[in-house]
């Protein structure tokens, strides 16, 4: 009864891909489907290295503070960077009273921090504190697009995490703009780069609402004296973004190291245990109870007494 | 047949291991031992983080500290801030709130502290605590005039009716220490910053 | 437990004697994991990872514990509660990499665990509520999982549980409704975060009691061994402690080692970058693609794209839900009385198959959607229910079967060949294993 309607209903779903795979075949020869540009000419990240990468991966700080410089720089007038507290910047390096002047007094932050006023209960605001997170470019989302031809900045403390291609994907898109090739405009004449936005191949539409932000050497004055290429501030804030999105990056491979030795020790100790004990029942099979030689004669006496054949 | 071949190789068996027991046993024993022992280690460091995690975590930590403006407090008058989320008693004291205080023999306190150890050099009457009774932690009143400051002049906590001096030190009332004085500094002649390193 | 040459539990100490006459539990863990427990002694490898199941619920508990002390089950918060923790939670990080690895290395197992069973025939009689036990646990695992998925509420958690909630509402009349209670709303939101909060943490204790019930139902007849044969005397079977404590231990260490490499050198490989991007119910992610463990059946749903007496849609979730729901009937869908594939070869080549086939639905299932992926996961459904409600009752009826060996021992010995009788004769020779004279 069971394999009678399993019969039919196995036959039912067959029945109906089959027929849903045909019908799709010949849709497909029927109308091919046409090929999309930005399949064509989407490039991958390109190859690049970061301090950070592998196992044994650990920030490099001064390119650290120079990616910080970068961000300060050229980034933070449209993206925010809402994770990150100011107090984390130790972890570059920084002492407390530059942190605390790089929050509060120094840095000039487009929106500063809410408050009330103590007096009068008015809302106010007041210079930051190295325990508040970096402030936004933009007071809300309606603010940040009507400043942006409607495209929305994205928040970057997380950008090299949520991006296929993390990092590398990051410093391609910084280094990747160019103008629109001309066979793919030949190819595709529909895909002319719209009014308003810049063709990058690096991005998944070929097209991206962000004007180049690196364009000229030396855009950046760094703090070290390194040369302030296009490709070196790419690489640096890159690399920044990496800290950014995980900050407890080296604590984690020093831990893994230390866990994955525990481990292979632990694995190999218990191996060999499990090797001794075995060694006897894999050995031969060593008839106990009533099939034990010692105990046959009397298991013979026994069964004849019950008067169970031999 | 299969029976005599399986019983007979298996006398053999047990008459060859016999000698090999002894060592066989020993090292059996200390494989185990060493393998359950790893196994034990591994535990208790799995655990380790497990406990951890319950602390505070670094955003908390970071040193929060206020800012408090002085400059409203007369003599004689006290205010309630919030620090860490705990209240903080800042109160100006008179003169003679602090004779008061000085006079008091320290051999007669549970928790002998004198005033100016628990106050900045030449800020004597700047007598700030937290406003958390040492008992089991309830808010003592008499930060203001108005409020109950119990038969010593300073603090008197109404849960339990501990009362604390001018110098907010226990007097009397089962609380074990004086209100606890929690870092600050004077960041100017009108303002405190509660929290900060003096 | 009916071997009656299981050792009995005798304590021996004053307080375990105290101990045993008012509640049992040191008798009841010797007679199930102890030296009480007589298991067949030629278990492979593939039999150790049920107890890797539960080494993985364990640290999903634990961990999920520790992590919901920090969680704020609000839409606004939950994200950032997730990246506090990751940043500012002391070992944070480590718990939230844990539990994430964690689930999926729970499925890991859980696939080999099942796949065993598939080929070894654990779930025929008398071991068919063992099986369906499973099964439960497998249900509750895979509902757990999507709602501990949705709970950072990042793009993929809440385009996840549009999509899946989506379902509901293919059935006629009754499915708008259904989604709608179910969602507490007409989209994903708050109301459906904490009640998602909720019942994930509610139903791995859930998943715990049916544990206990399937290895309870597992204890009656003993465990299964690769051959299939039945357990006949002493000589076939080795204490459970020390012989497969031992085998677990080392095994486990091994498993766990593995779990740490990707833990703590590759955490986010195994899952979806966009779920680091806040959700917006304005903007759908390009492709929406659930956790790699549902990819089959993900497969599965997209497959059906005509609309055929019954909307396209419908049919992708009837035989999603089907897909699962028919191993509940193999148990008297796959009747051979041979359980073991070892000694079945016409169904080990379609359990291989079956294998591939399963892999393949994998694939297309998390692949971005393309004509020849399309075309090629229909038909590997087509082939699944084939597969399970076709062929298998077909070869389990036809089939030639190999010689099984006259005991478990036997085979330990000789190799499984050697010793034969032809396939049925299950009884046990008489005289055949008479003593020496």
């Amino acid at each position: 009864m069971v394999r009678v309607i399993a019969f039919i209903v196995g036959l039912v779903f067959a029945g109906v891909l089959l027929i849903s795979l045909i019908s799709g075949v010949a849709d497909y020869f029927r109308h091919p489907p046409e090929a999309l540009a930005s399949e064509e000419f989407h490039k991958e990240p390109k190859e690049v290295h970061f301090a950070s990468d592998g196992p044994f991966g650990r920030f490099d700080r001064r390119q650290l503070q120079r990616g910080l410089q970068v961000y300060t720089e050229v980034c933070s007038a449209c993206h925010s960077l809402n994770l990150v507290a100011f107090r984390d910047l130790k972890d570059l390096g920084y002492s407390d009273a530059e942190i605390k002047a790089y929050a509060g007094s120094g840095q000039e932050w487009k929106i500063k921090v809410p408050s009330i006023n103590p007096d009068t209960g008015e809302a106010s605001t007041r210079p930051a504190l190295p325990a508040d997170h970096f402030p936004p470019p933009f007071a809300n989302e309606i603010a940040a697009r009507a400043a942006n031809n409607n495209a929305l900045p994205p928040d970057l403390s997380l950008i090299t995490k949520s991006r296929e291609g993390g990092a590398a994907y990051v410093y391609s898109l910084l280094t990747g703009f160019q103008n629109q090739p001309a066979e793919l405009l030949k190819k595709f004449p529909d895909a002319k780069t719209p009014q308003g936005l810049h063709y990058n191949p690096y991005f998944a539409n070929l097209n991206i609402a962000m004007p180049p932000p690196l364009t000229t050497n030396g855009q950046v004055t760094y703090a070290d004296g390194t040369p302030a290429t296009v490709d070196q501030m790419a690489k640096d804030v890159a690399a920044f973004l990496v800290w950014t999105a995980e900050p407890k990056l080296e604590n984690r491979h020093a831990a893994g190291i230390a866990v994955a030795v525990f481990l292979l020790f632990a694995t190999i100790l218990g191996y060999l245990a499990y090797q001794q004990i075995w060694h006897e029942a894999k050995r031969a099979v060593r008839p106990t109870g009533a099939l034990d030689p010692k105990n046959q004669a009397k298991t013979r006496r026994a069964r004849a007494k019950a008067g169970v054949a031999g | 047949m299969a029976t005599k071949a399986q019983s007979a190789e298996g006398s053999r068996t047990s008459d060859s291991s016999g000698e090999g027991v002894e060592h066989g046993v020993r090292r059996r024993d200390f494989l185990n031992v060493a393998a359950v022992s790893f196994a034990g280690v591994g535990t208790v460091a799995a655990l380790t983080p497990l406990i951890v995690q319950m602390s505070p975590p670094a955003d908390v930590l970071a040193l929060a500290t206020t800012e408090v403006d002085i400059s409203k407090v007369v003599p004689g008058q006290g205010i309630k801030v919030s620090w860490r989320k705990q209240p903080v008693f800042v109160r100006n004291l008179t003169p003679k709130e602090i004779a008061e205080a000085n006079a008091v023999p320290l051999s007669s306190l549970r928790d002998p502290q004198t005033l100016a150890e628990r106050t900045k050099p030449g800020k004597e009457n700047w007598l700030i605590t937290l406003g958390v009774c040492t008992h089991l932690g309830c808010v003592p009143l008499g930060i203001t005039p108005e409020e109950n400051r119990g038969p010593y002049g300073g603090y008197f906590c109404p849960c339990h009716g501990s009362m604390y001096d001018t110098a907010a030190r226990i007097r009397q009332g089962p609380a074990p220490k004086n209100l606890f004085v929690p870092d600050y500094k004077f960041t100017s002649a009108t303002t405190v910053e509660i929290g900060g390193k003096g | 437990m009916s071997f009656s040459w299981a050792k009995a539990y005798e304590p021996k100490h004053p307080f375990m004697k105290w101990l045993d006459s008012r509640l049992p539990l040191p008798r009841i863990v010797y007679g199930a994991t102890g030296p009480g427990y007589p298991v067949p002694r030629n278990l492979n490898y593939f039999w150790n990872f049920g107890v890797l199941a539960g080494i993985f619920l364990t640290i999903q508990i634990v961990t999920g514990i520790c992590l919901a002390m920090w969680f704020y089950a609000t839409a606004d918060g939950a994200f950032a509660s997730v990246e506090h923790i990751m940043r500012d939670v002391n070992a944070g990080w480590l718990l939230r990499y844990a539990h994430m690895n964690g689930a999926s290395f729970f499925f890991i197992v859980t696939y080999i665990h099942i796949f065993r069973g598939l080929y070894y025939g654990s779930y025929k009689a008398p071991r068919e509520l063992v099986w369906m036990l499973g099964l439960v646990i497998y249900l509750l695992m895979m509902a757990t999982a999507f709602m501990g998925y949705v709970l950072p509420w990042g793009q993929m958690s809440y385009w996840g549980a549009q999509v899946i909630t989506g379902f509901f509402s293919a059935f006629p009349l009754v499915g708008e409704p259904i989604r709608i209670w179910l969602l507490g709303g007409y989209a994903p939101d708050q109301a459906t975060l904490s009640r998602f909060f909720s019942l994930h943490y509610l139903l791995p204790f859930v998943i715990a009691a049916v544990v206990i019930l399937h290895i309870w139902a597992l204890h009656i007849p003993g465990s299964g061994n690769p051959t299939g044969v039945d357990v006949k005397d002493e000589r076939d079977t080795l204490p459970f402690h020390p012989f497969y404590t031992a085998k677990d231990g080392w095994f486990a260490a091994a498993f766990v080692l593995l779990y740490a490499l990707v833990t703590y050198f590759a955490p986010n490989y195994l899952g979806h970058a966009d779920n680091y991007i806040p959700a917006n119910p304005l903007a759908t992610p390009a492709h929406i693609v659930p956790e790699w463990y549902f990819w089959p059946f993900y497969a599965i749903l997209r497959s059906f794209t005509l609309d055929f007496v019954l909307p396209a849609k419908l049919w992708g979730v009837l035989a999603m839900f089907s897909s699962i729901l028919l191993l509940f009937f193999l148990p008297w869908l796959d009747k051979s009385p041979v359980r073991s594939g070892s000694y079945r070869p016409l169904f080990k080549r379609f359990y291989w198959l079956m294998v591939l086939d399963v892999l393949i639905l994998g694939y297309v299932g998390g692949a971005p959607i393309s004509p020849f992926r399309t075309a090629l996961g229909q038909a590997a459904a087509a082939y699944f229910f084939l597969h399970f409600l076709v062929i298998l009752p077909l070869v389990s009826r036809f089939e030639t079967t190999l010689p099984l060996p006259r005991s478990i021992t036997d085979s330990v010995l000789h190799g499984e060949a050697a010793e034969a009788v032809p396939a049925g004769r299950t009884k046990r020779r008489r005289g055949s294993t008479a003593m020496a004279g």
